[in-house]
């Protein structure tokens, strides 16, 4: 066993963890932030995408020892003090989710598409989101979605 | 008098779905973020050989494994629980949950493991030692159906999972075939297109793999199963039927469930071992599906290849159509496997008048995952085969392909038309749906800049395709479960709404659609309605969410339950308001008498004399909850017109997508944003099938494809942005004038995309090209090898 300390949307979490454990299994079995999810198991489908300091990343690619002493905001941590984040409130208005299981890691990787490209072009979406696929939309209404938050629609 | 708020009617209005503040924030519970005390995990040891006989399991370090509760061969499964049912009508090889003497595809599952986390589970699986004898792979379904290289299931000779099924003109009910109609059209063709046509075997990856939890009470004796399902009720009635418990012991539940796309409706060895085993063992067990594993133990789709000859006149009248199909369905019928072919063959007979069809179908068993239902199942190969067929007689003719559709289109006034398949078409205007695609895409247009791009050598091309589905499936005589929905809306003591619905949706936000007709039926605001589903012990009875059925049947299930409670409430409102029923309106959340507003009730307060009625009107039963089945009398038939413009880079042979322009025509719409969503979702899965989705085995029946670093899913950056127009023309089959709108946008981009490749290259002499449109497969062509 290894001990981390992972501050996860903001409060420190301490845990005695099995040095192979995915970050995203320690997520979700230990914190029970179920909201990020598990959709292929070769780093293809980004369902597992959280931020890691700040940056958007796959949680089912590193262990959760790898972690240690990050800050890490899922889904469940973007909306503050009540109030949706744009981008979850462009994906509600612009229809930008159907079965939702990609939904919350399309979030986290537009989170940082907009953060480095706060105004970005429908190719710059398209390609933002490439490593995040959707099986249920045809990412029409998910660039719809983007540029909502991005204040172009 | 105070004054009430207006109203807005919701039906047909771009209403943001009520589903969304949970998925969006995380908050919402699919299979895997279920947790019970005691759970075990389960891990099931699969093949990875394609054909072999077990000699051997051992399972000894497996067991000793700390954390490990059990470990079940097939054998010990098989004392648990019988062959796993089908759906359909067809004989069927005893398929074992579990492997018991033979694997016949890889993934084949041997043993399973109970542990106590799924690492443990996994490490143990990977100790169990599996020695196999093995056997010649069957691969290829031609060879296979000669019996080559060998026999999968000795009791099905040549692997003939189903021998032949004759369809079309002069086929009578018993199946006995008169060719003379069919031979006489093609002795009269002035011209005949004959082309073997691939559509080729896709895997349906919802985002969110399969999983189950099943959990018997061993103190109630009764199951409560959670699983990852299109259906629950059906998942119901056979996880009861092979554990031996009555559909009253046990209950089944899908929560919420990440994409399906057909690959969810099926019952699977996994809930049904899940299921005994939490009987066996009397805790909850918990199996969640890897994707790796999804490719191989979820079912694929489509695999049917074509046989296709055209006759007709040099004018491009279409006399006779010849479609030998012959199905790769796997090595065992799962529940629809064997029927979904048969949809190829109804719908044959495309959107066209044609005097003559004659269609036959051949399930092949092969050493693969068995194929079901996928998007559009066995319609867009119909589609596929013909709407191919046409553009190669519009090339031979030298025809506009949208003229020589024109030509042979069954007429508006011709409905309801019978085909030469047996399909009655309930409504339809083909034409309209040519045209107003035409005219949306500027067809003229698009080809001058086609000719322009040529002449700076650039290999642009323009595809059409037309569709016709069959849809809102369907009368009960054309599906084994029954082909009604249920409905039941109960008005609450306080006024509010609760409804329940048999259609469990996977996405299709039925929870905005169905409380959209509500609110607007019972005038109240929309805020006041809650749809129930997924949930066997909540929603009576059902049938799940299939075939593009859920607004045209179970929507139809609850506007019926919904009427039948408002004539009971307007007799309870005529009670109060001293009126006649006939004189009251249910508008902006009253019951008024018609022409004097200020004799009115609010709702709740017809509701509260509903359950306290005191005195009880005469001939009346307390209460207002009613419920309806729905049982439509036809299937629907949407149809449509897809057009696309792709550019092939003459370097490397990568096509892209410039341009998609859909007009679908699916009837009345209760929600235009959310269908918009369902047709985009259903192009990308089309244009899927044409650029980047195969799956591939090879020649000793490995998997090829086993993961998403192999299996090409559609990216973001696949597609242009989709251009949609409407086309509205209302079924007579039920009230809501709504067919289906599901599937439809795989049916017509599949062939126009591969269409507008075909054009692309027509210079160096291209009359077709085998899906998928791989680039080296166009390379070739561009370079002078072979396609």
């Amino acid at each position: 066993m290894a001990q981390v300390s992972i501050a996860v949307n903001g409060k420190v979490r301490r845990a005695d963890v099995e040095p192979r454990l995915l970050l995203v299994h320690f997520l979700r079995e230990q914190l029970r932030l179920t909201g990020t999810h598990v959709g292929c198991d070769t780093s293809q489908c980004g369902a597992c995408t959280v931020l890691i300091d700040g940056r958007s990343a796959k949680s089912c690619t590193l262990f959760a020892v790898q972690a240690d002493g990050s800050e890490i905001t899922t889904i469940e941590g973007l909306a503050r003090d009540g109030e949706l984040h744009p981008l979850q409130q462009g994906f509600w208005e612009e229809h930008g989710l159907q079965c939702g299981y990609c939904t919350p890691g399309m979030i986290m990787a537009a989170v940082t598409l907009l953060n480095d490209t706060p105004k970005p072009t429908e190719q710059q979406i398209r390609e933002g989101i490439a490593g995040n696929f959707c099986r249920c939309t045809g990412y029409q209404h998910i660039v719809n979605a983007i540029q909502h938050a991005a204040g172009k629609r | 008098m105070t004054t009430t708020p207006i109203l807005p009617k919701l039906v047909g209005q771009r209403v943001k779905r009520r589903e969304d503040p949970r998925l969006i924030q995380g908050r919402a519970t699919y299979v895997d973020d279920v947790t019970l005390p005691g759970m075990q995990h389960l891990f099931f040891k699969r093949s990875d050989i394609a054909h072999g006989r077990i000699r051997r399991i051992d399972a000894s370090a497996a067991q000793a494994m700390e954390g490990v509760e059990a470990v079940f061969t097939g054998a010990e499964i098989a004392e648990l629980l019988g062959p796993m049912p089908i759906g359909t009508p067809y004989s069927s090889p005893a398929h074992r949950a579990v492997a018991v003497d033979v694997v016949r595809y890889v993934g084949d599952p041997v043993a399973v493991v109970v542990a106590r986390d799924r690492y443990v589970a996994r490490d143990a699986a990977d100790a169990i030692v599996v020695d196999y004898e093995p056997l010649p792979a069957v691969v290829d379904p031609e060879l296979a159906m000669k019996g080559q290289p060998t026999v999968i299931h000795p009791e099905f000779p040549n692997n003939l999972a189903v021998a032949l099924v004759p369809s079309g003109t002069g086929v009578d009910a018993a199946g006995k075939v008169d060719d003379s109609a069919i031979d006489k059209a093609f002795a009269a063709a002035e011209v005949v297109i004959s082309q073997r046509m691939v559509n080729q075997r896709l895997a349906p990856c919802a985002i969110e793999p399969r999983g189950v939890v099943a959990h018997y009470e061993l103190g109630k004796g009764s199951m409560t199963i959670w699983s990852s399902t299109q259906n629950p009720h059906i998942l119901r009635t056979f996880i009861a039927a092979l554990n031996g418990l009555g559909q009253d012991q046990v209950r089944a539940i899908a929560p919420e469930v990440g994409g399906g796309f057909g690959s969810k409706i099926n019952i699977y060895a996994e809930d049904y071992v899940a299921s005994a085993i939490s009987k066996r063992l009397g805790v909850p067990v918990k199996w969640i599906e890897d994707r790796s594993e999804a490719f191989v133990a979820t079912t694929h789709g489509r695999d049917i290849l074509g046989y296709v000859d055209l006759a007709a006149k040099r004018d491009g009248t279409v006399l006779g159509l010849k479609l030998r199909l012959i199905a790769d369905v796997g090595a065992y019928n799962m529940l629809l496997t064997a029927a979904i072919p048969t949809l190829t063959l109804l719908m044959a007979n495309a959107t066209y008048r044609i005097p003559a069809v004659r269609a036959t179908l051949t399930e092949v068993f092969t050493n693969k995952t068995p194929t079901d239902a996928y998007r559009g199942a066995g319609r867009p190969e119909a589609t596929y085969f013909v709407e191919r067929a046409m553009d190669m007689l519009a090339q031979e003719l030298k025809m506009d392909p949208a003229d020589v559709r024109r030509r042979n289109f069954i007429q508006p006034h011709e409905f309801p038309f019978t085909t030469q398949t047996g399909a009655v078409y309930d409504s339809g205007d083909y034409e309209k749906a040519l045209n107003t695609a035409l005219e949306a895409a500027g067809w003229d247009r698009l080809k001058a800049e086609r000719d322009a791009a040529r002449a700076q050598g650039r290999l642009v091309g323009l595809g059409l395709s037309m569709y016709v589905e069959v849809c809102g499936l369907g009368p009960s005589s054309s599906l084994p479960t029954g082909g009604w929905e249920h409905g039941q809306v109960t008005i609450e003591r306080d006024g509010r709404i609760s409804a329940t619905t048999g259609a469990s949706p996977h996405g299709q936000g039925n929870e905005t659609t169905f409380a959209q007709m509500l609110a607007d039926q019972f005038g109240v605001p929309i805020e006041h309605v809650t749809i129930h589903h997924g949930d066997t012990a909540v929603v009576k009875q059902g049938v799940g969410t299939f075939g593009s059925r859920s607004q045209a049947v179970g929507g139809t299930a609850l506007h019926m339950a919904g009427g039948k409670v408002k004539t009971k409430m307007a007799r309870f409102a005529a009670a109060l308001l001293e009126a006649h029923e006939a004189d009251l309106v249910f508008e902006n959340g009253r019951i008024a008498v018609k022409g004097a507003p200020a004799s009115a009730k609010s709702f709740a307060e017809v509701a509260a004399f509903a359950y306290v009625p005191v005195p009880l009107p005469e001939g009346l039963e307390p209460g207002l909850s009613e419920e309806a089945f729905f049982e439509p009398a036809n299937n629907t038939y949407p149809f449509g017109c897809h057009i696309s413009m792709i550019e092939i880079d003459r370097d490397t042979g990568e096509p892209t997508l410039l341009k998609l322009v859909a007009v679908d025509d699916a009837g009345n719409l209760i929600n235009p944003l959310i269908v918009e969503g369902q047709i985009h979702g259903g192009l990308a899965q089309g244009i899927g099938q044409a650029l980047v989705e195969e799956v591939v085995y090879g020649e000793d029946g490995q998997l090829l494809t086993g993961s998403f670093m192999d299996y090409a899913l559609p990216r973001a950056t696949d597609f242009p942005r989709f251009e949609l127009h409407g086309c509205v023309t209302p079924t007579p089959v039920n009230p809501l004038g709504a067919k289906g709108v599901g599937e439809a946008g795989t049916l017509g981009s599949t062939p126009c995309v591969v269409a507008a490749a075909v054009d692309a290259l027509s210079g160096f002499g291209v009359r077709h090209i085998d899906l998928m449109l791989r680039p080296e497969k166009l390379w070739r062509i561009i370079h002078g090898g072979q396609a």
